[in-house]
């Protein structure tokens, strides 16, 4: 691979890494949730995020050509090599930790995913033009919940505040660009995650704001995913998802 | 013993364009918008309706079975409503 | 005494019953009928619901992701038919609440496969392969029960189902093709569901309780033993085509009848499990009411949210 190849590779399974890793703390809620309609609900999130990450792997695994599969990507590395934005991995939490965190991821891929669709890479945009429609979906479905539950009881209100307040740390890195991913920007392949910060913080603030609940910004950066420095869940999180390939590698499943 | 926190509604889906929209099930859920949500992600999984409705049961209004007598029965002595009630010569088909 | 009404509503049941009809929500029916239905329904929602669990202990181990989203995806479709059915048996004039509430107080039983644990990943292939194989035997022929919306989700979910059972038996064939450790998985997987399988039948025709009227009011169909001879036959061969050995030694062709033969069940097992002691009675139902309780603040919120919706349409209404 030259540079600009090992650069697609890397944000390829960057993307896809953010998609297991929240795929996989979703469909922890299954058998979990409030109402088994809710349930039912949170499963079809968590499959639309496995999807993605499916399709970003096969894909980074055809730019590589080396004939590693989507499965080698995602059971074979470890918790350095991971290199997910740290708020897919937040364990799931209370039921407002994992909707808010939700809106957050949503409120961001809408848009994020939206300008992907340009690429000038058409794998790339064809992968944005179906995500991004799962993100619509899944933002028409977060909205309404941060909105009832900020609205709801005290208790309720309490435990989206306490949400918010773990979670404004890390969603800054959704919007931190690195130079690898900046030199994709300027061919054209990747979009400028920085850009989107403002409109972000506005869109958030004022959602919120209807619900008298305050959001400082997303200025405050824990940063650390894309170079493999990750929260210590994460590392739990692998050994467990791991556990079978690793045990007993090389097999057919 | 838990309370009924949520409505029940009715889901109606269409499942092709040009198809009414046909009964399925019914689900909880907290407002019309949500319930059209569930029956979203509950009753379309394998892409089973290009369209839903959805109705808060409370709000059907039903023909009750100790009715029928006064209710269905007077329909089915009018057989001239249908087509078959009319007998033409054979030489006129598929009228 | 029965008034001249009831005895003619009686009558009219019976005909409805007997001319095969479908009975409907808003007609008249037995209370017996009413009760029976409840039980066998929400038992039946109950299993589904409680089925997640099993399952569920792999989503999080799954070996491939296409496994994991098979496995996810087929988990949820379980919460689907637990939701098909408790919205049929709401039709009955019960609550989903109530219904929630005797499974947790143990007043209503489910599945007793679902007591056992998943100990390996062969076990979700076993699980599917036999446990919803067994189930789709039950379910077929409950897809003409009496009861119209009890029928139509049974019909729902027989289309559902088909794809659980194949996915199912390709883990168990993907590892019975495999190394001889994923081979020994596959097969003691096997071993330990084959038994709780067959018992999911129920209790041999003449000692079952419900039985008899169920079969008379044409809520159930086909008696358990048929039903499992019917199970036994089709699943024979299928554990053939995987090379794995007959996990009862009894398993033979009995040409006269036309039939596998097969061994006698552990029947004080099945009463021990079904009463309450099998080796996951405890978890699964804490694991429920954990869950139920966990979400009782998020739908408190939902009330409240919708309470102070409503009355603030009612003031802007005035």
């Amino acid at each position: 691979m030259n540079q600009q190849q090992q650069n697609l590779f890397r944000f390829l399974v960057a993307l896809g890494d953010d998609s297991v890793v929240l795929s996989h703390r979703l469909s922890e809620w299954c058998s979990n949730g409030p109402y088994l309609e809710e349930d039912i609900a949170l499963g079809n999130v968590a499959l639309d995020y496995i999807g993605r990450a499916r399709m970003f792997y096969q894909y980074a695994c055809e730019v590589e050509g080396k004939g590693r599969t989507e499965d080698d990507i995602a059971y074979f590395r470890n918790e350095r090599e991971y290199t997910n934005l740290l708020i897919h991995e937040l364990p799931i939490n209370d039921f407002a930790f994992t909707m808010v965190r939700q809106f957050f991821v949503d409120v961001f891929y809408c848009e994020y995913l939206k300008q992907l669709m340009n690429s000038s890479d058409e794998t790339i945009a064809a992968i944005a033009a179906k995500a991004v429609k799962e993100s619509r979906y899944h933002l028409k479905r977060s909205e309404p919940w941060i909105r009832q539950l900020a609205e709801g009881t005290d208790e309720s209100l309490r435990r989206i505040k306490d949400a918010l307040l773990e979670l404004e740390n890390f969603v800054g890195e959704l919007f931190l660009m690195s130079d690898w991913e900046q030199s994709l920007v300027e061919q054209g392949i990747a979009v400028d995650r920085a850009k989107l910060q403002k409109d972000w913080d506005a869109y958030v603030q004022k959602f919120l704001g209807e619900s008298n609940v305050h959001f400082p910004d997303s200025q405050l950066q824990i940063r650390g995913g894309r170079e493999g420095i990750h929260t210590e869940h994460l590392g739990h999180m692998l050994s467990e998802m791991q556990y079978i390939q690793r045990t007993m590698p090389g097999l057919q499943w | 013993m838990s309370q009924e926190h949520l409505a029940v509604y009715e889901v109606f889906v269409r499942s092709a364009r040009g198809l009414d929209h046909k009964h399925v099930g019914s689900l909880h859920a907290e407002s019309p918008e949500h319930a059209l949500m569930y029956a979203r992600d509950c009753y379309i999984r394998r892409s089973e309706g290009v369209s839903i409705w959805v109705v808060e049961s409370k709000n059907i209004t039903a023909s009750q079975e100790e009715d029928t007598e006064n209710f269905v029965d007077p329909m089915d002595d009018k057989p001239y409503r249908h087509a078959t009630h009319y007998v033409l010569p054979d030489s006129v088909n598929n009228m | 005494m029965q008034s001249v009404d009831s005895a003619a509503e009686q009558a009219e049941f019976d005909r409805k019953i007997a001319e095969e009809q479908k009975i409907e929500p808003t007609d008249w029916m037995p209370d017996d009928y009413r009760k029976n239905l409840i039980r066998q329904m929400s038992q039946h929602a109950h299993s589904e619901v409680i089925g997640m669990q099993p399952e569920g202990n792999w989503i999080t181990r799954a070996p491939t992701l296409r496994r994991k989203a098979v496995l996810l995806a087929k988990v949820q479709d379980e919460a689907g038919h637990g939701l098909y059915l408790y919205s049929a048996t709401e039709t009955l004039g019960i609550s989903r609440s109530e219904l929630i509430d005797a499974l947790q107080t143990g007043k209503a039983k489910y599945a007793s496969i679902f007591n056992y644990p998943t100990l390996s990943w062969a076990d979700v292939g076993a699980i599917g392969w036999l446990v919803d194989g067994a189930a789709i035997v039950n379910q077929i022929s409950l897809q003409r029960t009496s009861y119209g919306p009890y029928s139509r989700a049974m019909i729902r979910i027989c289309k559902e189902e088909s794809f659980h059972q194949r996915q199912g038996y390709e883990i168990m064939y993907a590892l019975a093709k495999g190394t001889p450790e994923q081979k020994q998985m596959a097969q003691d997987a096997m071993n330990r569901f084959w038994w709780p399988s067959l018992m999911m039948f129920g209790p041999h025709d003449s000692e079952s309780a419900h039985s008899g009227r169920s079969m008379k009011w044409k809520i159930k169909r086909q008696s358990n033993d048929d039903l499992r001879q019917k199970f036994i036959d089709q699943t024979v061969p299928q554990i053939e085509v995987l090379g794995l050995e007959m996990p009862d030694p009894e398993i033979k062709w009995n040409e006269e009848r036309g039939h596998y033969d097969s061994g006698e069940i552990n029947w004080e097992e099945f009463y021990q499990v079904i009463n309450g002691s099998g080796p996951c009675n405890h978890q699964r139902i804490k694991h429920h009411k954990a869950a139920h309780d966990n979400g009782e603040w998020v739908r408190e919120a939902v009330r409240a949210y919708r309470a102070k919706q409503n009355q603030k349409a009612a003031e802007s209404a005035a």
